[in-house]
């Protein structure tokens, strides 16, 4: 266990029982009255969602850049976070709403279908080159038909339905979404903690690797099913939440001597902090509507981004 | 045990190359640029599908080697000096051992010592000069106590200083019965320290022979389409061109 994971961990205990009780009621176990109710249906479910949600996010996120040995890469680059969204939005789109458990598992179908593209363009060869074009163009497809279904809904409620759900939120989950998607997104980081050795021998560049007995194609299997059902699972339960896995690994690596392997659990806690702390504020700004946590971490990752890009430029001139 | 090329065939790169090689010297891999150098070099490491032909290996084929067998006999240098991450060198170095699947720090240590690179065993990866990851990652190789170490151009980039040095270090580990296969550039570097020259043309063997032979002025003067001289100084020989 490294430094990071004992620091994430730490703040994630504090910050767990300070989510519970925020809100636009803060919630007072002495005196609020139902606090038990609340806490146990309402707030919870919510916080362990989040963690769920954030883990997956933080820990595919840090196996992305891993592999792709770049600090820019994002779970998104796959393509299986749009095949998700994709498969929501198809759910939207027919009204198939009527059961709680329909529009997640149409969006597992439609990260399912991504991670099949991936393994059937680039799973043979297992070229890291391949696999990205691969993953941009399963990203920009699903991205186009999730665009079309938008601008043929057969209403206005449709639309701003699928709209809304696009911009993820944690809002008025229940234990449900958590037993939907916890198991599925604790898989996944057991698979991605098993490519942790070959990431870290990717360091040196793919033919080293191979050369150092790294099986390529079993490494990208671990990949696509890792990334696959942790972000899978969470887009079916919380929608679109960017920029999660892009920022986590930063905000960690300082924290470990920055070998892949040591940065994807650490990334998993990080991520479980960070969506927990945004769905926090989210709760608490005085807005009328609740700001939807998918925005709330697009208005936090983009000038990220932007000061990610100004220190590489710096660093490279 | 010996690493043999069996009649390699791989389009538009090896023509029916076919090689013997025996541990404990230097053989050094020449020819012009797009000769098939380093294609045969990851060939005879095992990276490379070859179109037909064998790499053999003792005395069974290297492709029906299980990775992390092969892994543990072959150690492959390549010419780009990739560090993704800015790692500790000891963590790089440890890399070594991936084969083998354990921690054993004796192999480490002994790597980092034989390629005086201790002293840097805490400093991170991307903080190190050209020459000084030219040695790590060379440390990384010997890390694994590999049977044959193949290494692409390890020289290119290094100054003079540097690239005695990295030779010393690989005569060393060539006299201590290790097999060592390098691509070099430097004709005078593969005639003063090689034990046997491999000169590639078009992807067909054009040599095959001690270095004195094997890169005579009439060689290269086919294969590099260069007039050259050899000028002979005590036991060492220095490449003119004329």
């Amino acid at each position: 266990m490294n430094r990071a994971v004992l620091v994430m961990a730490a703040l994630l205990a504090i910050a767990l029982p300070l989510s519970l009780l925020a809100g636009r009621v803060w919630i007072d176990p002495a005196t609020t009255p139902n606090a038990a109710l609340i806490l146990g249906e309402l707030r919870l479910p919510r916080a362990v969602l989040a963690i769920v949600v954030g883990a997956g996010l933080g820990a595919a996120g840090a196996a992305m850049q891993g592999y792709l040995r770049n600090p820019l890469a994002d779970p998104g680059l796959f393509g299986i976070a749009p095949g998700a969204a994709l498969g929501a939005v198809t759910a939207l789109f027919f009204g198939f709403t009527a059961s709680a458990w329909l529009l997640p598992l149409f969006a597992l179908v439609g990260a399912g279908g991504a991670m099949a593209l991936l393994a059937v363009i680039a799973g043979r060869t297992g070229g890291i080159a391949l696999f990205t074009l691969a993953g941009l163009m399963v990203a920009s497809l699903a991205g186009a038909l999730t665009a079309l279904a938008i601008s043929m809904a057969p209403n206005a409620f449709a639309m701003s339905e699928i709209v809304l759900w696009l911009n993820g939120a944690l809002t008025d989950r229940s234990w449900r979404e958590v037993w939907l998607a916890g198991p599925m997104v604790l898989l996944g980081i057991v698979f991605l903690m098993r490519a942790g050795a070959g990431l870290d021998a990717l360091t040196l560049g793919e033919p080293v690797a191979r050369s150092l007995g790294v099986d390529t194609n079993r490494l990208l299997w671990l990949l696509i099913l890792g990334v696959g059902l942790t972000i899978g699972a969470g887009v079916a339960v919380a929608g679109i939440i960017g920029f999660v896995g892009l920022i986590v690994p930063h905000l960690v690596r300082p924290l470990t001597d920055r070998r892949p392997s040591q940065l994807i659990v650490p990334s998993a806690l990080a991520g479980a902090l960070l969506v927990l702390v945004a769905d926090s504020v989210v709760r608490i700004l005085p807005l009328v509507t609740e700001l939807r946590l998918g925005i709330a971490l697009s208005l936090l990752g983009a000038p990220f981004f932007l000061w990610l890009l100004l220190r590489m430029r710096k660093g490279l001139a | 045990m010996m690493l043999e090329a069996r009649d390699l065939v791989l389009e538009d790169r090896l023509a029916h190359v076919g090689l013997s090689l025996r541990p404990g010297a230097i053989t050094a891999i020449c020819g012009p640029n797009g000769a098939g150098k380093s294609s045969l070099l990851e060939a005879l490491a095992g990276l490379l599908d070859v179109d037909s032909g064998s790499i053999v290996l003792g005395d069974r084929d290297l492709a029906s080697y299980q990775p992390r067998e092969r892994a543990q006999a072959i150690g492959y240098l390549p010419q780009e000096h990739t560090v993704s991450w800015d790692v500790p060198v000891r963590r790089l170095v440890e890399l070594g051992r991936m084969p083998h699947g354990d921690k054993r720090t004796e192999p480490v240590e002994a790597a980092l010592q034989a390629l005086d690179v201790e002293h840097l065993a805490d400093r991170r990866a991307q903080s190190l000069s050209g020459g000084e990851t030219a040695r790590v990652l060379l440390a990384r190789v010997l890390a694994g106590e590999p049977q044959w170490i193949l290494a692409d151009e390890p020289l290119a980039a290094l100054d003079i200083g540097h690239q005695l040095a990295l030779l010393k270090h690989l005569r060393r580990a060539a006299d201590s019965g290790i097999g060592v296969v390098l691509v070099l550039h430097d004709l005078s570097h593969a005639m003063n320290h090689a034990d046997r020259v491999v000169v590639l043309d078009g992807g067909t063997l054009a040599a095959d022979d001690e270095p004195h032979r094997a890169l005579a002025a009439e060689v290269v003067e086919r294969v590099w389409q260069t007039q050259v001289e050899w000028i002979e100084r005590g036991d060492r020989m220095a490449l003119m061109p004329l």
